[in-house]
């Protein structure tokens, strides 16, 4: 239990997918204007990083293994995560019309998005038992929505600051994404696995 | 090895048939009534995608056509005859088009104006724009590196070789573009039956204008004082044409010492094939 625990808090933090492997950036810049669309990206990255994971074990386990095709990983993996992400364009199109709006190309770039591809490789290449997969998953997914929340929280009061105009837009945004990567590497010293 | 492909194609294809249907049955379920004006609407439309209306892409202003949020003239690719079509699609009056092309203000070409640096960078004059304002003697003159020709979605310029670019207005459709990117405002939409253009932007009096470029107006005020129609004044050190007096005589073409005037008689200019 403590194990994974250890397990939850290391994906999560130490190893933050946007922090600190620097996977998935393109959201991360994107849909971090304000907190409601951020919180709604990490939604969903969260509900495709899951499935992608309780899907990708089995197949890697159960049919890729005993086959001996391993090197289909990549092409099977992105097939599995572009079906989701159509599945969950359908689902939000259909939920919330001004939702699909504010995600724009963000959503189905999620397909590409190399946080989930990241997180399939992962899961097969460090031997997760499927336990571990759906920790994992979720340590990732909540650290990835935890900095997409704390991204936005900075923009939305960036709104109101006197930017100097050679910094403005993109600019502020990349230095404000390296400093909290330099403070993430503080939860280097946690020292889990 | 060859069974091993035939099993990686077979597991493949597996897969690939399981999500498809299961695909299948959510977008049976997850299915969104859509106005399907909008898809016939992008149709109608030319399908350049090129943004001049605002929106994005044709798509986005058949939307806002479906929803009555955008006039069919917002289109200005679309010729008056797909308009017309549109409009009564939509059951709308499509209203008078103007037709404008883009053209070139400065004749300063690399024969007739001073190049003070030479610039190695970027091929892109908002870049070179940004350095000094450039490497030309004048800081209003076309700085030639293309810009507006790399960015126009119609292929309708080409950087000419005395170092200008040429519209071919046949082509242009006065979207615009060339006029937003050129950081000179050199590129100007103006009516193609307009008669006369002034190539010259430079406000700078004559004595400066003239120590930098051959070809531009030096505000010596003879175009005034030849022309019968009292159409053409200098304001701010530049020729200026009323064209609703202007017909085109081209008496002050003759006259102007730099030739930055030019007689465009109304004739649409076609590139030859290049």
């Amino acid at each position: 239990m403590g194990e994974l625990i250890m397990l939850f808090v290391g994906a999560a933090l130490v190893n933050n997918f946007l922090l600190s492997r620097f996977l998935g950036i393109c959201p991360f810049l994107g849909v971090t204007r304000e907190l409601k669309s951020a919180l709604s990206m990490g939604g969903a990255v969260t509900f495709v990083m899951l499935v992608t994971g309780l899907v990708v074990w089995p197949l890697q386990h159960y049919v890729l293994d005993p086959l001996g095709l391993g090197f289909l990983q990549t092409v099977a993996f992105i097939l599995i995560i572009a079906v989701l992400v159509q599945l969950l364009e359908m689902f939000i199109r259909k939920m919330s019309p001004a939702l699909y709006e504010a995600f724009g190309i963000y959503l189905p770039l999620i397909t590409t998005n190399c946080a989930i591809l990241g997180l399939a490789l992962l899961v097969v290449g460090e031997g997760f038992t499927l336990a571990q997969t759906l920790i994992f998953a979720l340590g990732s997914a909540a650290g990835y929505t935890l900095a997409m929340l704390m991204m936005a929280g900075i923009r939305q009061e960036m709104e109101f600051a006197d930017v100097p105009q050679a910094f403005q837009g993109t600019a502020i945004s990349l230095l404000i994404a390296g400093l909290m990567a330099l403070a993430f590497l503080g939860f280097g010293g946690l020292n889990v696995a | 090895m060859v069974s091993s492909m035939v099993t990686a194609g077979a597991v493949m294809g597996v897969i690939g048939v399981l999500f498809s249907i299961g695909l299948f049955y959510a977008a049976r379920a997850f299915h969104v009534e859509e106005d399907e004006r909008v898809e016939l609407l992008t149709n109608m439309l030319p399908g350049a995608n090129c943004g001049a209306c605002g929106f994005s892409g044709c798509s986005g202003l058949a939307q806002a056509l479906a929803a009555g949020r955008a006039q069919p003239t917002q289109c200005s690719v679309a010729n008056s005859e797909q308009l017309a079509k549109i409009a009564e699609f939509l059951g709308v009056e499509a209203g008078p088009v103007e037709r404008q092309v883009a053209r070139v203000m400065c004749g300063g070409t690399s024969a007739k104006a001073t190049q003070l640096a030479g610039y190695v960078g970027l091929e892109d004059c908002r870049a070179a724009h940004l350095i000094a304002s450039g490497p030309k003697g004048c800081t209003y003159g076309c700085l030639g590196l293309g810009t507006c020709v790399q960015e126009c979605p119609f292929d309708a310029m080409v950087l000419g070789p005395d170092g200008l670019p040429v519209v071919d207005e046949s082509v242009c459709t006065g979207c615009g573009i060339c006029v937003q990117v050129c950081p000179r405002g050199i590129m100007q939409l103006v009516s193609p039956e307009a008669p006369l253009t002034v190539r010259c932007v430079s406000p700078m009096a004559g004595k400066q204008v003239r120590a930098v470029c051959q070809a531009g107006c030096i505000a010596c005020k003879i175009c005034e004082r030849v022309c019968d129609q009292d159409a053409i004044h200098v304001i701010d050190n530049l020729a200026r044409v009323n064209e609703e007096l202007c017909n085109g005589c081209g008496a002050c073409v003759e006259k102007c010492p730099t030739h930055c005037l030019e007689l465009t008689d109304g004739q649409v200019r076609v590139l030859e094939a290049v």
